[in-house]
């Protein structure tokens, strides 16, 4: 175990240089710092000056070597908009993005695990269809059209949810402000989600259900619930690690799009005026953070995996 | 051997309501039909995206109006002359509408194309020959899986100019990894079966096994995959173009005939404006992903309905 934990680990890493290099590679090709430096009245010699003291004058490899170092000592470059660091810009915007992803998370999963296993145990029966067919219509709306739905209705019609912002403007906040705020960029990160996790986990679950052992569960006559609750839903659990790991990559992309509509102030929002902006180390940063956040959890999926699962093969 | 065992003819029952048919003796493309036919959401999926796929290609036909120019009064509400009403600057929307599931289409059918190609190459060359290339272009998959996919066509569309055939290049080229993944599985578990073994015994040469014994037998799971692909797509440039990072105007999409919904007035008093195009996209993404499930499983071969 601890063999395969160290091997798995020793793969990431080559994958984890390889991202810098991406990374590093796509801030190059949209093209050097100078010439947003550069303006009507600024010399050429002052372009030179700042060249050298950026250290752009040396070769392109020396320059990614560099940046990499700066990168250990957690300086991810300054926003060539407002001045800042990257890393405290970053830092300061991650609060609220967190908070977005780890609800829709949750709440997609609540919906996805008794729909799935619903659905599952109740195959090609009309609530089998029901769900399937939402599952379908989940994963097939676009998140924005989503949203703009919801907030025609929920805003502009009924009047009760704000449209936009994490709390109410010129007030204290307050829990139930965020919540309130909370409800439908929630609904519609959770939605997309819940689309295909219903239909990943029904499938799941209607392998374990053909399995010998769950035969023996049911002639063993412990009744339905016994068979389902405790034989099937602890098997079915392996799975679900593999969603949750899926996720995280779709969690991040959903959130800067809609983080935009419902102006949202967190990474997403934050990332969308940068690329506007043609900011590129922050937009870097975003990318390198996500990236490695990304790697960080296919490897702990796969460990986790490899722990839940004992028949799973180690080599 | 095997090949040879005659199926006797099933014994008319009554459960089937027509004739029974002779299920031994028909074709493998006659057995995914009638395995396919059996999900009715998918033969209506089938036609509506005919029907929807028909009238974008003859939109130069059909359409009412030029989608480019300007005809009526601005935002002009449904009317007898423009169906769907007029856009904030007097475009008649069903034009236009019939232009841009022209233009969406073609974005997905073109991408998915692309990333298929990548895919397949790598995914083959990877499986087949194992060892260092199968490690590097594992890796590099698994580096580019890394990067949130939305975000790596953001960026791209920032870095390259957005425009149509950009964003087709970049989903294009963004696309891959999940068909290479698949199209190695595939091959590894290929490789060891006995008429690839024999293939190679006999000394017939790479071309002949990788591309006439190979991938014939993963051509099912691609096309599976590639239904995926198609709808992802669709909906990455509705994305992208709703951000104004995708087609830009005056090229209709239907992600940018969305855009317009932005602004209060356009969500609140014009909803010809942005509910037509929003329905467009979960129709067409919804029937791609409803005949995908049902390909899938026609084409299962594990099956034995």
């Amino acid at each position: 175990m601890t063999k395969y934990i160290i091997k798995r680990i020793l793969i990431a890493i080559p994958v984890l240089i390889g991202i810098t290099i991406i990374d590093y590679a796509i801030m190059c090709m949209a093209g050097s710092p100078l010439e947003m430096l550069q303006g009507p009245r600024v010399s050429q010699a002052a372009v030179e000056a700042k060249a050298i003291a950026l250290g752009l004058d040396k070769p392109f490899y020396v320059q990614y070597f560099v940046w990499l170092g700066q990168l250990f000592h957690g300086n991810m470059g300054y926003s060539i908009k407002s001045y800042q660091p990257v890393s405290e810009m970053i830092s300061s915007h991650l609060g609220p993005t967190l908070l977005l992803m780890g609800v829709s998370l949750v709440v997609s999963l609540l919906m996805a695990i008794p729909a799935g296993i619903y659905s599952a145990i109740h195959q090609y029966e009309k609530g089998d269809y029901a769900v399937v067919t939402f599952s379908f219509l989940g994963s097939s709306i676009p998140g924005f059209f989503l949203s703009l739905l919801l907030i025609y209705i929920f805003t502009v019609k009924l009047g009760w949810l704000p449209s936009s912002g994490m709390t109410t403007l010129g007030t204290e906040g307050g829990f139930a402000d965020v919540v309130k705020h909370m409800v439908m960029p929630v609904i519609v990160l959770a939605t997309s989600m819940a689309g295909s996790n219903i239909r990943y986990i029904r499938s799941a679950v209607l392998e374990i259900l053909q399995q010998d052992y769950l035969r023996t569960a049911r002639a063993k006559g412990i009744g339905r619930f016994l068979v389902i609750n405790k034989h099937a839903l602890r098997n079915a659990l392996v799975p679900i690690v593999t969603v949750i790991g899926m996720e995280i990559p779709v969690l991040f992309g959903g959130a800067v799009i809609i983080e935009q509509v419902f102006s949202w102030p967190g990474l997403g929002l934050m990332t969308m005026s940068a690329i506007s902006s043609r900011d590129y180390p922050v937009i870097m940063g975003v990318c390198l953070l996500s990236a490695v956040v990304v790697l960080i959890a296919n490897l702990v999926t796969d460990i986790l995996y490899a722990l839940v699962d004992p028949t799973i093969q180690l080599d | 051997m095997a090949k040879n065992i005659k199926y006797e003819k099933a014994a008319p029952t009554d459960r089937g309501k027509g004739a029974v048919k002779d299920i031994a003796n028909e074709s493998y493309l006659q057995t995914v039909f009638r395995r396919f036919r059996r999900h009715h959401l998918a033969m209506v999926s089938l036609i509506i995206l005919a029907v929807l796929g028909g009238a974008a290609l003859l939109a130069p036909v059909i359409a009412p109006y030029d989608p480019d120019e300007i005809i009526g009064t601005f935002s002009g509400a449904p009317c007898k002359e423009f169906l769907l009403g007029t856009d904030q600057i007097g475009r008649d929307v069903l034009s236009r509408l019939l232009y841009a599931t022209r233009i969406s289409l073609l974005v997905g059918i073109m991408a998915t194309l692309i990333s298929t190609v990548i895919g397949v190459v790598l995914g083959l060359v990877a499986g087949y020959f194992g060892g260092v290339a199968d490690m590097a272009i594992m890796r590099f998959t698994d580096m580019v899986m890394s990067f949130p996919y939305i975000l790596l066509v953001l960026v791209a569309a920032a870095v390259f100019k957005p425009g149509l055939w950009n964003i087709i290049l970049i989903l294009g080229f963004v696309d891959w990894p999940g068909i290479a993944r698949l199209v190695r599985g595939n091959v590894l578990n290929l490789r060891e079966t006995n008429f690839i073994k024999g293939n190679i015994v006999a000394g017939m040469p790479l071309r002949h096994i990788l591309f006439s014994e190979i991938l014939p037998n993963t051509v099912a799971p691609i096309l599976v995959y590639g239904t995926s692909v198609l709808a992802l797509s669709m909906l990455d440039e509705a994305a992208l173009s709703f951000l104004g990072q995708g087609v830009q105007p005056p090229t209709a999409s239907l992600g940018n005939m969305l855009n317009g919904a932005q602004s209060l007035t356009v969500l609140t008093k014009q909803p010809w404006l942005w509910l037509p195009p929003g329905l467009l996209i979960v129709l067409l993404v919804m029937s791609i992903n409803f005949i995908g499930d049902a390909l899938r499983d026609a084409l299962d071969p594990n099956s034995r309905r």
